[in-house]
């Protein structure tokens, strides 16, 4: 087995626990921000798409990458902004703003 | 920029995103703090990108800036869309995110196809597989959900054999690729087949069952990003996969301990069709109807009020007119909040999402534990578009397909009323006994009126 994999493994089992540890935590009041949020987040596969597209190995990768960087970019913008837009819609008792 | 030099500085960056990405999930515990999690969260993601931009070694940038303007333009609008629409967009996003993991594996195979190893092509293949009938399934659960597709579980006879056979078909190709990953004519089939079986998946599986779903394939986007960072030995790919896959399978468990049933069930056993014969043996049970003078009369005199909300409540648009009542309540003195199962809405914490926008406060809504030990001393239990969710069969009826189900003990409250357009049995087309108890009283009607509806009776009657 190639030494990059047990590495990878190490990385992906431990990142693995500490999602548990950190999602388990989350409110459940907010779960659908969660599901919105985490989404944004995976959308940082556009660094591996933006360097397909970006290193012109063939016509193809271009391609593919180009319509990938374009799929993750819109996750992390669409997400991010939902977010943002639902978080601000949770508001406690107290006093009233006018 | 020397290349040792530029290959640290990415690392050192993509590092720095991993830790805030954490810190973004772990603000995401408390709604006071949850905002500051999200500009943590934006700002990993700048420093990804810009790093990328700058460090490693990309020789042309027109079609990177293409792809970030293409898919800004899309996402501000998806970013835009209304709360009741938000189910079906996060299905959209998930196959977006699914899309471009596959779109990146694939690429990354042909570029050297017949180099490939054993090992990599095990880990492209599940990678691509995954990838792919993910892409396709959240794909048909968003559609569903905008009901541009039936809602209704589609089945056939023999339907598993033939999905299993057709995820089966994709291994295959994908074990073959693996002693010969030169015969590149395998694996277009094999993404083909993939995207089948995502259709196959999800087109039974419906009604329901949406929030599981959406949540499966949350996990399923997040362990096809994780799975490429195998392939590209990229660690910060594998982070945000782990962490994204890791939530939806929270999220999963969650739905399907809401729901008393298991991921096979989910996912083998289309749920709706169990109840076709039982409607047959109905006999002749009465139901006590109310106007709204007569609602209005008995919250005025309640000090305890639970509203237990369903999606039908969102559907009839009724959530500010129901703030409205709360407001009206509450300045009487009278104690009221919202009882809220975890699978009402459609997809995981909907609910509070759509009651948060109403500007109800998030500390008066509950979840259902917190809900049922309070139940005994609750004078009125007012349902609104809810329904197998407050079913009291789930609790006493052995034979009720929905038996075991947690509910929410609305039967429990002195005086329980419910707000429906008629007697039709649910979502799930199961019938609810709840309706035909002495101390329920039917309100029948649109939501958004009824409610509107009480709301005047009550402001005339503090008037006057």
């Amino acid at each position: 087995m190639p030494a990059d994999f047990i590495i990878s493994l190490y990385v992906f089992v431990l990142a693995g626990f500490i999602g548990f540890m950190v999602i388990t935590r989350v409110s459940r009041l907010l779960h659908t921000p969660l599901m919105s949020l985490t989404n944004a987040l995976d959308a940082v596969v556009v660094v591996a798409a933006m360097i397909i597209a970006g290193r012109r190995e063939y016509e193809l990768a271009v391609i593919l990458g180009t319509i990938a960087v374009a799929a993750s970019f819109s996750n992390a913008v669409g997400g991010f902004i939902i977010t943002e837009r639902m978080l601000r819609m949770f508001k406690t008792t107290g006093p009233k703003k006018s | 920029m020397n290349p040792t030099i530029a290959h640290n500085i990415t690392e050192f960056a993509y590092l720095a995103s991993i830790v805030l990405f954490i810190m973004s999930l772990k603000w995401l515990s408390s709604p006071e703090t949850a905002r500051r999690g999200v500009r943590v969260g934006e700002i990993g993601m700048a420093i990804a990108i810009l790093t990328t931009l700058f460090a490693t070694g990309i020789i042309q940038y027109q079609w990177i800036l293409i792809g970030l303007a293409v898919g800004g333009l899309v996402g501000i609008p998806l970013g835009l869309v209304k709360t009741t629409a938000v189910p079906q967009r996060t299905a959209l996003s998930h196959s977006f995110g699914a899309l471009s993991a596959s779109l990146i594996g694939i690429s990354e195979y042909y570029l050297h196809p017949a180099l490939t190893t054993k090992f990599g092509m095990v880990e492209i293949s599940l990678e691509v597989i995954i990838g792919s009938l993910t892409f396709t399934g959240s794909l048909i659960a968003a559609g569903k959900l905008q009901e541009i597709l039936p809602q209704r579980p589609i089945t056939y006879k023999g339907q598993n054999v033939v999905s299993l056979s057709i995820l089966a078909a994709a291994i295959g190709l994908g074990i073959a690729l693996m002693f010969h990953p030169g015969f590149t004519i395998l694996f277009p089939i094999m993404v083909g087949v993939s995207l089948l079986f995502g259709v196959m998946l999800v087109t039974p599986i419906g009604g329901a069952d949406m929030p599981t779903v959406i949540s499966l394939l949350n996990s399923y986007a997040g362990l096809a990003d994780a799975l490429l960072g195998f392939v590209l030995n990229s660690r910060v790919l594998i982070v945000a996969g782990a962490l994204d896959g890791a939530s939806g399978l929270i999220l999963s468990i969650i739905m399907c301990k809401a729901m008393n049933r298991s991921f096979t069930n989910v996912l083998f056993g289309a749920f709706g069709q169990v109840q076709a014969g039982a409607a047959a043996g109905k006999e002749e049970r009465t139901v006590r109807s109310a106007t709204p003078e007569d609602a209005a009369d008995i919250l005025k005199a309640a000090s305890n009020v639970v509203v237990v909300p369903g999606y039908g409540m969102a559907v009839a648009q009724a959530q500010h007119k129901v703030r409205e009542l709360y407001d009206i309540l509450t300045r009487q003195g009278i104690n009221v909040t919202f009882g809220v199962h975890p699978v009402a809405g459609r997809m995981p914490g909907h609910m509070n999402v759509l009651l948060a926008e109403a500007d109800i406060p998030y500390d008066k809504l509950l979840e259902m534990d917190q809900v049922n030990s309070d139940m005994v001393q609750t004078d009125v239990a007012l349902i609104i578009g809810a329904n197998d969710v407050t079913n009291p069969a789930a609790r006493t009826d052995p034979s009720s397909p929905i038996y075991g189900m947690p509910i929410i003990d609305v039967d429990k409250a002195r005086t329980v009323m419910v707000i429906k357009r008629s007697l039709n049995p649910g979502f799930a087309g199961i019938d609810n006994p709840l309706y035909y108890m002495d101390k329920t009283l039917m309100l029948f009607g649109d939501a958004k009126s009824f409610v509107g509806e009480i709301v005047r009776e009550l402001q005339g009657g503090h008037q006057l």
